[in-house]
């Protein structure tokens, strides 16, 4: 029972649940099943991302690109669908999926075969690949009315009651789970994270993991890529801009080391949860949307205390432990 | 028969040959910036002119100032991303001062207090509770611009006092600019503190290794808080030159210049990983990325199409030296 209150997702649920509670004594029907499904459906991208970043953190790497990839691929279906509005929608999500991905392998080639620390790496391709974005747009916008009915309402359509949406983020959170914590190559994630050394003794090939990892997060950000145009439904160079922060922020207040090997899917997807709870709440409480920059600031700064804190903690137990052995 | 100690003389620095000095980083940037320079110069008739070239300093002398107390941070293993955000919070704060009436010279010290106190808010949270610096001032950043929207909004503060456009808009000698004086003056400051002080010799060693450089007695934690202190100062300078050029504050102001900023550190040889690096690659890379966003620009090139250059450009550079490492025996054979 003690374990259950160490454990860093369950202190993040109940400081979320605990959110949820305050506002709904000024708001009562803040905490309604579907208002409360509408944050998890507003938040459904943000958790989409965190996975995908979170998988190369783990590897102590960083992918500051994420935002400007989701920009290059959402405009690249955008304008296919523009063109050709008889590309039915399942192809265009293959075509995000598969642009994504390789704007990920060159990320993780550049990682890998040419040896760059992973932050220029992605410095530089995040501005190459917003700068791309205009290039194939000449600026120009791809409007609502440019785009057909059925890539603007796949994602809104209902299954069960439930939005697609949704159905796609709780998707990807069970696949992520599973390949994380119950593959060889997830474990092997882990490892090269906590002990890049020990992780080499052990047979695990460390650059090709990570070029693996950047590979995940590309594949991601191109599917977010096509779900933020078609629910925002425009298309521009400025999308998501500067959204490659709020991803990290997620993983962060997630309990994600930047330190790598440390963290779970579970924290990712509450991380970025506090963050759409917060963006929700706001208005809905009177308080000016811009004060939610410096909340999640506050967050992102209380969170990494927080994280250092619990991990000196570990440090000290292990003591303890072997004290008494 | 007692045997007399030898004395062994140790060097601060071996002797480098002609080759070595010939192959660095540094000559490789300049040769980059003189074929950036001549290339610009035939494209555009506009461009070799002294006031076309004075311009041109504007756009970069506010990042390349805070480029150097960033390499010098980098060197040291620790980053800062909150820069921008430092900016933008000193010149909300500046706005706010001057709506009450301050002088030129009450807002140069708020813009200067404000950089100082943002940077050493970083310096805390990094130094004194050990928490890694890249998150830290992933999250001041968003504290610190989030203050800026609390108080700003989407209003703007204009209305600063005509003697305070001084600062990003006068020009002290000719044709040569405040910013740009200023710009030089803390090259040669930094340069001196990095390469000519016992203080710039820590740098490298905390760098290198930092349990090493604890052992050997240097005050890694303090040096590591002056850093921080430094950059945030610069930050509120580039604040104050910004703000008077532009002439009013909006919370998006300077938005993206940390991530110039540290391309430009990067791109003039620092090491991300920390301990080694030097101030005139530093100002070598911000002349390559101001010559670079001022061509492009007199041929219409628009920035965003600029920003494909200088990403381009810092993957290239990074590349090419482990490139020749690891093939430049091929070209030999």
């Amino acid at each position: 029972m003690k374990d259950i209150f160490k454990n860093r997702e369950v202190w993040l649920g109940v400081v979320i649940v605990g959110m949820i509670g305050a506002i709904t004594l000024r708001s009562p029907s803040f905490a309604t099943p579907s208002n409360l499904g509408q944050i998890f459906n507003d938040t459904s991208i943000l958790i989409i991302l965190a996975l995908g970043q979170m998988t190369v953190i783990l590897t102590r790497s960083i992918d500051l690109s994420m935002a400007a990839n989701l920009c290059f691929t959402g405009m690249v279906v955008a304008m296919l669908n523009a063109a050709h509005p008889d590309i039915p929608i399942f192809v265009l999500i293959f075509i995000a999926l598969f642009v994504g991905l390789i704007l990920g392998a060159i990320n993780g080639a550049l990682v890998w075969k040419v040896g760059i620390p992973p932050i220029v790496v992605t410095l530089g391709t995040l501005t190459i690949y917003r700068g791309a974005t205009f290039v194939i747009s000449g600026g120009a916008w791809v409007n609502a009315d440019k785009m057909s009915p059925e890539f603007i309402n796949f994602q809104r359509a209902d299954i069960l009651g439930v939005p697609v949406l949704s159905l796609i983020a709780i998707l990807v959170v069970i696949v992520f789970q599973v390949f994380l914590t119950r593959t060889p190559l997830g474990r092997s994630i882990f490892a090269i994270g906590v002990n890049p050394t020990a992780a080499v003794y052990t047979g695990i090939d460390v650059g090709r993991t990570k070029f693996v990892a950047f590979c995940m997060s590309g594949l991601l950000a191109g599917l977010a890529g096509y779900l933020w145009i078609s629910r925002y439904v425009i298309a521009s160079v400025e999308v998501a801009n500067g959204y490659e922060l709020n991803i990290i922020a997620a993983c962060v207040i997630g309990g994600i080391s930047i330190a790598g090997g440390t963290g779970s899917v579970g924290g990712a997807v509450l991380g970025a949860l506090f963050l759409g709870v917060i963006s929700t709440a706001l208005p809905v409480i009177n308080i000016s949307p811009f004060w939610q920059m410096a909340i999640s600031g506050s967050a992102i700064i209380f969170a990494i205390v927080l994280n250092a804190r619990s991990e000196r903690k570990q440090g000290r137990i292990i003591l303890k432990k072997a004290e008494t052995a | 028969m007692s045997i007399a100690p030898t004395v062994r003389h140790i060097p601060d620095r071996l002797d480098k040959a002609i080759t070595s000095t010939l192959l660095s980083w540094e000559s490789l940037l300049v040769l980059v910036a003189v074929a950036i320079f001549i290339a610009n110069s035939l494209a555009s008739p506009y461009f070799l002119d002294a006031y076309a070239l004075s311009d041109l300093t504007f756009n970069f002398a506010e990042k390349a100032s805070i480029a150097l107390a960033m390499a010098l941070l980098i060197i040291s293993g620790e980053i800062d991303l909150s820069v921008a955000a430092t900016m933008a919070l000193a010149s909300t704060l500046m706005g706010f001062a001057a709506q009450y009436g301050f002088g030129t010279f009450g807002l140069v010290m708020i813009g200067i207090a404000v950089g100082l106190a943002c940077g050493a808010f970083n310096g805390f949270l990094v130094t004194a509770l050990n928490l890694p610096s890249i998150v830290v001032t992933i999250g001041t950043m968003s504290l610190f611009r989030g203050v800026s929207f609390i108080i700003l909004g989407d209003q703007a503060y204009k209305g600063y006092p005509e003697s305070f456009a001084f600062f990003g808009q006068g020009y002290v000698w000719g044709v040569i600019s405040f910013e740009f004086a200023l710009f030089l003056v803390a090259a040669v400051i930094y340069w001196f503190l990095l390469h000519k002080t016992n203080f710039g010799r820590r740098i490298f060693a905390i760098g290198n290794n930092q349990v090493t450089a604890q052992f050997s007695g240097v005050r890694v934690k303090r040096i590591k808080f002056i850093l921080f202190c430094l950059t945030g100062l610069m930050a509120g300078i580039a604040s104050i030159l910004l703000t008077s050029r532009l002439g009013s504050t909006r919370p998006s102001i300077a938005q993206g210049y940390e991530l110039e900023a540290i391309t430009m550190v990067v791109l003039g040889g620092v090491s991300i990983l920390g301990g080694a690096g030097s101030i005139i690659g530093v100002v070598l890379a911000a002349f390559i990325m101001g010559l670079v966003t001022f061509g492009l620009g007199l041929l219409n090139v628009p920035g965003i199409v600029m920003s494909i250059f200088i990403g381009f450009l810092l993957i290239i550079i990074i590349a090419l030296p482990i490139l020749w490492r690891r093939f430049g025996w091929l070209i030999k054979a």
